[in-house]
């Protein structure tokens, strides 16, 4: 019995007139957790009712304390006929669960009905008392602290980052069992609500014990998603990359002696090797064997394509044995892991030594129900089978790792395309394995690796290239060999110099597919996904060039699935890459040289390309440095200059040697003009506007060449639906629309947010979704961050300076401010802090009895606002506490669609109603802010004709506490108040 | 190609001041987004006609929302900035009253007139002292058609009367203090609400013929110095017995000082009295009036009137018609004979102030609480 729960519900406001002929409402409140059920008192004939409720006390085992949520019911008295249910407020109680995070759960919760919507307020505190009981922890894992953020988080230090944690589990989904054609909507939803929160549950402590298995602390870059599988169940899965972190604001800055922060891992409990019966079996609600209810009796495994630079070249030796070395320590670093797969976006200083290339798997499965429970785990093989996929792809590339690692599916129906992708690299084994490998290697290695550039330079062997490419030396060192183009899933890294500004380059596709059933859909579709891949690909090149950039970062490839047809939507943001080669320009040719009219139809195109090439470089400011042949050096053979593309694949193989192109650049790219579709191409191409001055975009955290961020910032989801008109649509109507909506959304966003002028849209996230047919569905997530104009145009001189000077000031400002928020918080603890740190230190668990020793955070914010990001950072302002993931699961369904004022009225009231509820928890955890949100799924269906619409949203990102900047100074000169308005139990959400 | 869903919801609502006013004129989406084009938006920002449209119907579906949460106007939903609270009270709007111990009570921002609260002039004359019921709300189609304003924004308005008057009707303490508190209103609009729902009360006439030249603003300067002076709240002292509770004390008048007026009626009714006020007045403005002649012709018909309002203030009908009695019996009559104001303020000071020399008369403090107030309000309600 490790662990003690105790709830106390205090009171109410706001809530819903129960009864029309008082118009009040006779409120009282059901607490469950686990099997256990207190109730309060009935509070008679009144809106705001006061229970102030004695505690109830759970008595648990921490491994349920880990699955389930605290489940809070909001009932109307009623004397004669059945209570009603007001709503419900579901707890996650894992923040208590580990010693940094919240010491207490303390707000005003939004009552919520998954009909109704928010019905009023509740204010609960919540607290758990943990008992040391070491030989428990081997089934819970409390303790192991979880971050959706794919950085290692900003008050942290990464002593070691083992690698890759991931885990599913699958149920049948509620909503298509047989006992959901008696039940309500209501009860069938919050079955549903109940059963993936305690998935998710599941899913952490799993997670968590491989953590503890690979003996670190932590997990950064948590992805956890959700398949809707329809019949054939309910998935829930999960990828992260584990750490061991230590706490840089820990009060070992007190301490000298504390500054080995391995030694100190190895103290605490969390790292005691666990034994044996980490898979021991318990009685949790949920079947445990993963996948075991589900079957595939079809796979297709498509084949995929290894992006990175295009063109040829071959060359010398330099390097070798270096290379050589320390491939071979990595990969000693490496080898014992099943998958070496980061889902990390960025990374320390030093971390990442070479960038193959973005590599990617896809496999397209037929879901199908099992009627045997005792299957072997199926879904489980599905995702080895990928990332096997992935690594073999990373090997060919010359790696022995994947960064910006992540997982999606695309389920219609009962097809389901499993999808992998990340980037391929070669990275410090430093970071890898514990402090023994530090010596005469690693100074060798900072000494040859500028960081500036390394990056940049080919992991791969140069006489043994696992594709064409292009190569030169690299523009900045002139020692290693570059690619000419560099597509990467990562974010820039800090230390990368960068010319000019960046921008958010997409590329749109749509596929017909003819409506198939089973195998034949599968096939169907398999078949289509590489000539998808390859254009999406062709599209993304071409526009990179017409941008007059040469890398992007943060590429994400979503293909979709619908009935009739596939949808292909890439992000990325195009840098220029100082160490890259100055890209080429786009050359048309046209087929048919022989006519005149065409021919000038085909140079007047020319000239609108370069014209356009032309004013992106002028917009982006991007005027690299001339350099002259003689200066780079050696010449690289060439066997081919040019690569070309060619829009028909079928055309692909005869023609390619007899193109005159002698009056292009010498490595420009060839646009071949042969059929409409192709003129079609070029023109979507020149059709793409670019954002109205003021504005930039992108979709990685930071925007390059913008340091100077204001604290101004906005957070938004923006939903479209459209409905394609015409039954016999053809596949250049169908592109043409949906590029349109893409581009009309962005329109629609840069108008909305016009008064922030000068800002830029950072982490531009775009989903797409076939809800039906004729229905697209796009949903974009995003913050705009004003910055100051003036300061911008300063810092494009020196990116590189300033972000090495920012990163290294970072550390020591939170390095000093721990000092300054505990002087402020002395009043409101009993012990003085020297105490307090010396008992942490002594304890063999810094978890539980001790918690009452961390301060509330003192967030002493003017304004109670809490704030939204789907950023790892808050401009402005330092992160000084993380206090755990939120991740929650919302159902909203109506009956009364018009009268809610349509799908529009429907969805805007039920997202706003998701932000107001993450606010909420944040601010019962003491939090001002949630960094690293995202929007993981917003599955929308309506039924018109029934005036029906039922909508589910999934949420995540990581609960913190910040403070800005300017009141730093502020905080630490002041007397300590009293103003902890965070942390007080009346404390407002939003005031 | 056609748009089934388009949504934008931001973590701070964003409110564009241009549109929230037009969405307060009542204009419907089509309208509004044709005058939106008209002010020229589309050159200024290069925007589509269509990104307009757009814009439009999601600000309107938002005021649409945040006008439904008006009445738990909990800042739960929509995270609005301080900056725009300020020039929006509606989005504070309604606290919950005390029934809430929990909720910390906010502090009230000077608030922009403007927002949701907001009335025009020409509305607020025309329903100004009339009973807030639904049978008025069916009038509400005429005075559109009459000001010109639209029934949406006609309906706002009015029911906003209706709900300010509805809550502090319970209350007690400063009417004003009362308004601002609990719909963080600015002190200016505040006033006005109180004036509103004095008159709301007190269902003061002020709709006939020959008070049509008096503006909002001239019955809210006479509601106020009435809010100060003739109710229970005015003589600062709380009432003791229970019975007396059911009084609000800004928003009644004080019953016992109608009752008293009554005493008034010395004045004219001894005719003595009247002949020596009439002679100390007449004494001491000899020579520094234009209109003297007019005047000392006029003073008893203009004494009686004024004294017969007092007296017959004890009916309720007799309050009511107060406005119409004033200026039937003062200011018609001063302003036939084209007395200047100066010359009013001349003779009304001198009025009031040469009853204390009657020896004759006992009722000096009441006089002064009657003339005090009345003395103002004519002076204001005097003119063309």
């Amino acid at each position: 019995m490790p662990g003690k729960l105790k709830v106390k519900i205090v009171a109410g406001r706001h809530l819903p007139v129960m009864d029309r002929a008082s118009d009040l409402t006779d409120a009282f409140v059901e607490v469950k957790f686990g099997n256990t059920t207190f109730k309060t008192d009935v509070y008679l004939k009144s809106l705001n009712p006061q229970w102030n409720s004695e505690w109830f006390k759970f008595e648990v085992d921490d491994e349920d304390l880990q699955d389930e949520p605290l489940q809070i019911t909001v009932l109307d008295h009623d004397t004669y006929s059945a209570n009603d249910a007001i709503g419900k407020v579901y707890i996650d109680i894992d923040p208590l669960l580990y010693s940094e995070a919240a010491t207490v759960i303390s707000g005003w919760f939004p009552i919520y009905d998954t009909i109704h919507g928010i019905r009023g307020e509740i204010n609960v505190v919540v607290k758990v008392d943990l008992f040391n009981d070491l030989n428990r922890f081997r089934q819970s894992s409390c303790g192991v602290k979880f971050f959706c953020t794919t950085s290692i988080p900003k008050c942290y230090r990464a002593v070691i980052i083992h690698g890759f944690v991931e885990e599913l589990v699958v149920n049948e989904d509620p909503e298509y069992q047989w006992i959901d054609r008696i039940r309500t909507p209501r009860a069938s939803n919050e079955a549903r609500q109940r059963l993936i929160s305690l998935m998710s549950g599941e899913l952490q402590r799993k997670i968590g014990l491989k953590v503890l298995e690979m003996r670190g602390n932590a997990v950064v870059g948590y992805l956890q998603c959700f398949d809707l599988e329809g019949e054939s169940g309910l998935v829930v899965r999960a990828i992260g990359t584990a750490c061991t972190l230590d706490k840089l604001s820990s009060p070992a800055a007190f301490l000298p002696a504390c500054n080995s922060p391995s030694k100190e891992m190895k103290e605490s409990p969390l790292v005691h090797p666990p034994s044996h019966g980490c898979r021991s079996t318990h009685n949790s609600p949920i079947h445990t064997a993963t996948g075991s209810r589900l079957t595939q009796n079809f796979s297709v495994s498509v084949p995929t394509l290894i992006y990175t630079g295009m063109g040829s070249g071959s060359a010398g030796k330099e390097g070798g044995p270096f290379k050589a070395l320390l491939r071979q320590q990595t990969q000693s670093a490496l080898e014992q892991r099943e998958f070496p797969f980061f889902t990390l976006t960025a990374f320390p200083p030093g971390f990442l030594v070479h960038v193959g290339g973005v590599v990617s798997a896809r496999s397209v499965k037929l879901l199908d129900r099992i009627h045997n429970p005792d299957e072997p785990e199926t879904r489980d093989a599905w995702w080895a089978e990928i990332r096997q996929e992935i690594k073999s792809h990373a090997k060919a590339l010359g790696c022995h790792a994947v960064v910006g690692y992540s997982e999606s599916t695309s389920i219609c129906e009962e097809v389901c395309i499993l999808s992998a992708s990340g980037t391929a690299a070669v990275l410090n084994p430093r970071f890898l394995q514990d402090g023994t490998v530090e010596g005469c290697l690693e100074q060798r290695l900072e000494e040859n690796l500028p960081t500036r550039c390394g990056f940049c330079h080919i992991p791969y062997d140069e006489l043994n290239m696992p594709f064409p490419a292009h190569l030169t030396y690299c523009y900045n060192c002139r020692k290693q060999k570059v690619p000419d183009v560099l597509f990467t899933t990562i974010d820039l890294p800090t230390d990368a110099t960068v010319i000019g500004k960046g921008c958010l380059i997409q590329a749109r596709l749509c596929r017909l597919k003819k409506k198939a059933q089973a195998e034949a859909n599968a096939t169907a579709i398999s078949n289509l996904l590489p000539f998808m891949e390859y254009e999406v690909h062709t599209q993304l090149m071409n526009k990179l060039k017409l941008k007059g950039m040469n890398a992007l970062f943060g590429l994400r490839i979503q293909i979709t699935v619908g009935e009739n047809m596939l949808m292909g939507l890439a992000s990325a943001t195009g840098v220029y890459l100082a160490a890259l080669p100055t890209p080429g320009g786009i050359q048309i040719a046209g087929k048919t040289p022989n006519d005149g009219s065409y021919e000038q139809h085909i140079s007047h195109m020319q000239k609108k390309i370069n014209d356009t090439i032309a004013k992106n470089k002028e917009l982006y400011e991007i005027n690299p440095p001339e350099i002259s042949e003689e200066i780079i050096g050696s010449p690289i053979p060439e066997p081919r200059q040019r690569s070309r593309l060619l829009r028909s694949q079928s055309e692909s193989s005869d023609e390619v040697t007899e193109l005159d192109l002698s009056h292009g650049k010498k490595d420009a790219f060839v646009l071949e003009i042969d059929d409409t579709d192709a003129m079609e191409d070029v023109h979507s191409l020149l059709t793409d506007v670019p954002p109205p001055s003021g504005f930039y975009s992108c979709n990685t955290e930071i925007m390059p060449g913008i340091n100077n961020w204001t604290s101004e910032i906005q957070m938004f989801t923006s939903v479209r639906v459209i409905r394609l008109s015409s039954l016999n649509l053809t596949n250049q109507a169908l592109n043409k629309n949906f590029n349109d909506l893409c581009e009309n959304l962005l329109k629609s966003l840069y108008f909305k947010l016009r008064s922030m002028i000068p800002c830029c849209l950072c982490h531009v996230n775009f989903t797409v979704s076939l809800p039906e047919d004729e229905l697209i569905q796009v949903t974009v997530t995003a913050v705009a961050i004003t910055f100051d104009k003036n300061q911008a145009l300063q810092t494009t001189k020196t990116p590189v300076e300033k972000s090495l000077q920012r990163a290294s000031t970072d550390n020591e400002e939170l390095l000093q401010f721990p000092l300054e928020l505990c002087s402020d918080s002395l009043p409101s603890h009993p012990f003085p802090p020297a105490k307090a740190v010396t008992v942490e230190k002594a304890s063999p668990v810094g978890d539980g009895n001790f918690r009452n020793r961390s301060a509330p955070p003192c967030a002493n914010s003017t304004v109670g606002v809490v704030k939204m990001t789907p950023l790892s950072f808050i401009p402005g302002a330092k992160i000084t506490k993380y206090l755990g993931i939120i991740n929650m699961f919302f159902i909203r369904e109506t009956t009364s669609l018009r009268e809610e004022g349509g799908v529009s009225g429907f969805l805007h009231a039920f997202i706003a109603e998701v932000f107001a509820m993450v606010r909420a928890h944040v601010a019962a955890l003491g939090g001002n802010a949630v960094v690293s949100y995202i929007m993981k799924q917003c599955v929308f269906m309506e039924n018109p004709n029934k005036n029906q619409a039922q909508c589910l949203i999934n949420v995540s990102g990581d609960a913190v506490v910040f403070v800005r900047e300017s009141d730093l100074e502020v905080v630490s000169s002041q007397q300590p108040t009293t103003n902890c308005q965070s942390s007080c139990t009346e404390g407002e959400v939003t005031t | 190609m056609t748009s089934e869903l388009d949504i934008f919801v931001g973590n701070t609502t964003l409110i564009d001041e241009d549109v929230y006013r037009l969405w307060l004129d009542g204009y419907s989406v089509t309208d509004a987004v044709a005058l939106r084009v008209r002010s020229g938006i589309l050159e200024q920002t290069g925007a589509t006609a269509a990104v307009l449209q757009s814009d439009t119907m999601d600000h309107y579906r938002t005021f649409h929302m945040l006008e439904r949460l008006l009445h738990l106007l909990h800042q739960l939903i929509f995270q609005i900035p301080p900056s725009r609270l300020t020039v929006y009270p509606f989005w504070m709007g309604l606290t919950q009253p005390s029934e809430s111990p929990a909720r910390p009570r906010q502090t009230p921002f000077p608030l922009f007139y403007g927002g949701y609260y907001a009335f025009d002039e020409a509305f607020v004359r025309e329903v100004l002292g009339k009973k807030l019921s639904k049978g008025t709300k069916k009038d509400l189609d005429d005075i559109s058609t009459k000001t010109g304003i639209t029934l949406k924004s006609c309906r706002r308005q009015f029911d906003n009367f209706k709900r300010v008057f509805k809550v502090v009707e319970e209350m007690r303490g400063s009417l004003v203090d009362n308004i601002q508190q609990h719909f963080l209103l600015s002190d200016r609009l505040a006033r006005d609400y109180a004036a509103i729902v004095f008159f709301a009360n007190n269902r003061f006439e002020t709709g006939k013929k020959k008070l049509q030249y008096l503006s909002f603003g001239d019955f809210a300067f006479c509601a106020e110095l009435m809010i100060q002076n003739w109710t229970l709240g005015a003589v600062g002292e709380a009432p003791t017995d229970p019975d007396s509770q059911m009084d609000d004390m800004d928003m009644d008048l004080d019953k016992e000082f109608l009752q008293d007026l009554k005493e008034l009626k010395v004045l004219v009714a001894d005719k003595d009295l009247l002949d020596l006020h009439k002679s100390l007045v007449c004494t001491a403005l000899r020579g520094k009036l234009g209109v003297f002649s007019e005047m000392e012709a006029n003073f008893k018909n203009l004494s009686r009137g004024l004294v017969n309002v007092a007296a017959k203030l004890t009916h309720n009908k007799d309050v009511r018609d107060l406005f119409v009695d004033l200026v039937e019996k003062f200011v018609e009559p001063c302003r036939s004979d084209h007395w200047p104001l100066s010359d009013v303020r001349f003779f009304l000071n001198q009025y009031s102030a040469s009853v204390h020399s009657l020896d004759g008369f006992r009722h000096q403090a009441l006089w002064d609480r009657y003339m005090g107030t009345l003395r103002g309000c004519l002076l204001r309600l005097y003119h063309d």
